[in-house]
């Protein structure tokens, strides 16, 4: 007893040492049970499948040519989005963050819109938008670009799904960047040009490569928005989430964990990237 | 850590114009006609297209199309999997971001990467573990079906599935802002005397509560929106594993648009509600720390 009366102070204060607040045991255990259970075992699970795959099979999967197809479709659409919403995010974040006009806070809370709205609501919505009666449809028609259940059309859809990744990315920065260094700048004698070319500009690269890598990423694993306005004609527009899909329905379960285990590879080369460009733009910062 | 969905500034602070930083007014004309136009193109079209194509066959056709059994049985399942889903990634959120926030341990680094893992894979993968885990090939199935316990084609696997997609909503909100706030005054609250529920009840929460909202907003929006994870795993059956969304895919894929886009209007409208609900939580205070 006496033995225990004395260890208990020694034992507070080595507790103590560590930390005063309570529940560091509970919280932690239960996050890592829960990341674990809904995020670790499965995505182990899936690694485990491809893993197990015949490597024969696994070439003769990936090297198909409705895979590299597909492949070829998911990462060019992609970038083509993830270009064209970098320049288009760019003037709206510049706009919003420094132009005053009417309509501006509209505007803004609307960015948010592919955030919130489901993919598939999108993805029917972009359908009839760009199809042959619709209202981007049938200018483009005149035009003769075939909108809807074609490359284009996954581009556009996939802009409206990358754009608020750009914007929300560049404003912050645009909003707190020192105005007295733009003011140093022009007192020095640069145009407005030379002031965004020398001064803005290498303040929101960082910040717009992130974007765009987010914008990209989230546009080679999208679904919802596409596999409307594609038409999924094999070795034309379709994309590797639908090739996925049509893989598990074909009880295909090898095909299907190959294919998303290359993609998972993707989006982990992706997270990287980005940590690896943060922690480098943080240490030129300091 | 990669900004993702949250806003990271206030709306409500408007741009500083100093003579020297402001553009010559037709460059500004320039450049505001070409974000209203690209705002219009992208943004409003999609939102008007919805409601025209909602209301092309009436107002009556269109209560009757949300009023269908059918699409009852698909708010119903949708209400479920949200109604479990968002109080388990809640639950997980506060109590990543209290581990995390708070304390050194060893693996942080990783804990925090695999958190943000679920928003940057494709919502497919999200879908296909759960069938690699519980379909009649997968780790678990043989057992399962011995049991008669369904889990794949059935709510208990779609609620899985949404739980995997949404999981890093909250949390990544909270994070910042734990981290931000520092320990100082829940180290004094416990000085004090407080347990570890006051501290939590009378110091954390107070100052998490906007950021916490935020988050549980974003993840009920999405949980309510989820399709590519969820379609993969539900198996299709009609009136008994159909969400809103894949509702509204049955319904566009049968060729009955208007109806369709019907269904698609609640959830429009939903989403337009997120995004009020997020800028006024915004204005209300909420702060954002810049990762």
């Amino acid at each position: 007893m006496a033995e225990l009366v004395r260890s208990l102070p020694f034992r507070r204060r080595a507790v103590a040492r560590r930390s005063a607040l309570p529940g560091y045991g509970l919280t932690l255990g239960w996050s890592v049970l829960y990341l674990n259970l809904i995020v670790l075992l499965p995505l182990s699970a899936l690694v485990l499948k491809a893993a197990t795959v015949d490597p024969a099979r696994l070439a003769a999967t990936l090297l198909h040519p409705r895979t590299t197809s597909a492949f070829r479709v998911s990462f060019g659409a992609s970038l083509a989005a993830a270009a064209l919403s970098a320049g288009m995010g760019l003037v709206v974040a510049w706009v919003l963050s420094r132009y005053p006009f009417p309509g501006r806070r509209i505007a803004d809370a609307l960015i948010d819109l592919p955030f919130a709205l489901p993919t598939a609501v999108a993805g029917i919505t972009w359908t009839s938008l760009l199809s042959a009666s619709g209202w981007f449809g049938r200018p483009l028609a005149a035009l003769g670009v075939q909108g809807a259940f074609t490359p284009t059309g996954v581009v556009v859809a996939l802009v409206f799904v990358g754009l608020p990744f750009v914007v929300r990315s560049i404003q912050p920065v645009l909003q707190s960047l020192d105005p007295e260094v733009e003011e140093a700048a022009a007192s020095l004698g640069a145009d407005r040009w030379q002031v965004f070319r020398r001064v803005i500009w290498p303040e929101i690269r960082p910040a717009l490569l992130a974007g765009v890598t987010l914008a990209f990423a989230r546009a080679v694993g999208e679904y919802g928005s596409v596999v409307f306005v594609s038409g999924n004609l094999p070795y034309r527009t379709e994309t590797v989430p639908f090739l996925i899909v049509t893989k598990l329905e074909e009880y295909d379960y090898a095909g299907a964990a190959a294919l998303a285990t290359t993609m998972l590879g993707v989006s982990l080369l992706v997270l990287l990237v980005l940590g690896w460009w943060e922690r480098r733009s943080a240490r030129l910062l300091r | 850590m990669p900004v993702c969905c949250g806003r990271r500034w206030r709306m409500h602070e408007a741009p500083r114009l100093l003579p020297v930083r402001t553009d010559p007014p037709v460059v500004r004309g320039i450049l505001i006609g070409a974000a209203w136009g690209i705002v219009a193109l992208f943004l409003v079209a999609p939102l008007l297209v919805v409601f025209t194509e909602a209301l092309r066959e009436g107002w009556q056709r269109y209560f009757a199309a949300i009023r269908e059994p059918e699409a009852l049985q698909a708010l119903r399942l949708t209400l479920l999997i949200t109604g479990v889903v968002v109080p388990l990634n809640a639950a997980f959120g506060l109590a990543a971001a209290w581990a995390i926030g708070r304390f050194q341990f060893r693996g942080k680094g990783l804990v925090t990467a695999l958190i943000d893992l679920p928003f940057t894979v494709s919502p497919v993968i999200g879908g296909i573990v759960f069938v690699l885990l519980f379909g009649r090939a997968g780790w678990f199935g043989p057992w399962l079906q011995e049991h008669g316990i369904r889990i794949l084609f059935a709510p208990p696997g779609m609620i899985l599935a949404t739980a995997f997609v949404t999981f890093p909503f909250v949390v990544r909100e909270l994070i910042p802002l734990l981290e931000a706030q520092g320990r100082e005054e829940e180290e004094a609250a416990v000085v004090l005397g407080a347990s570890g529920w006051q501290v939590f009840r009378r110091v954390t929460l107070p100052a998490i509560r906007w950021g916490l909202l935020y988050g549980l907003v974003m993840c009920t929006a999405r949980a309510m929106g989820e399709f590519g994870a969820v379609s993969v795993v539900s198996g299709h059956i009609r009136g008994q594993t159909n969400t809103l969304t894949l509702y509204v895919e049955l319904l566009y894929n049968s060729y009955r648009t208007a109806p369709a886009f019907a269904v698609a209007s609640l959830l429009t409208l939903l989403s337009l509600l997120t995004l009020v609900g997020t800028h006024v939580l915004e204005i209300r205070g909420l702060r954002r720390f810049e990762p």
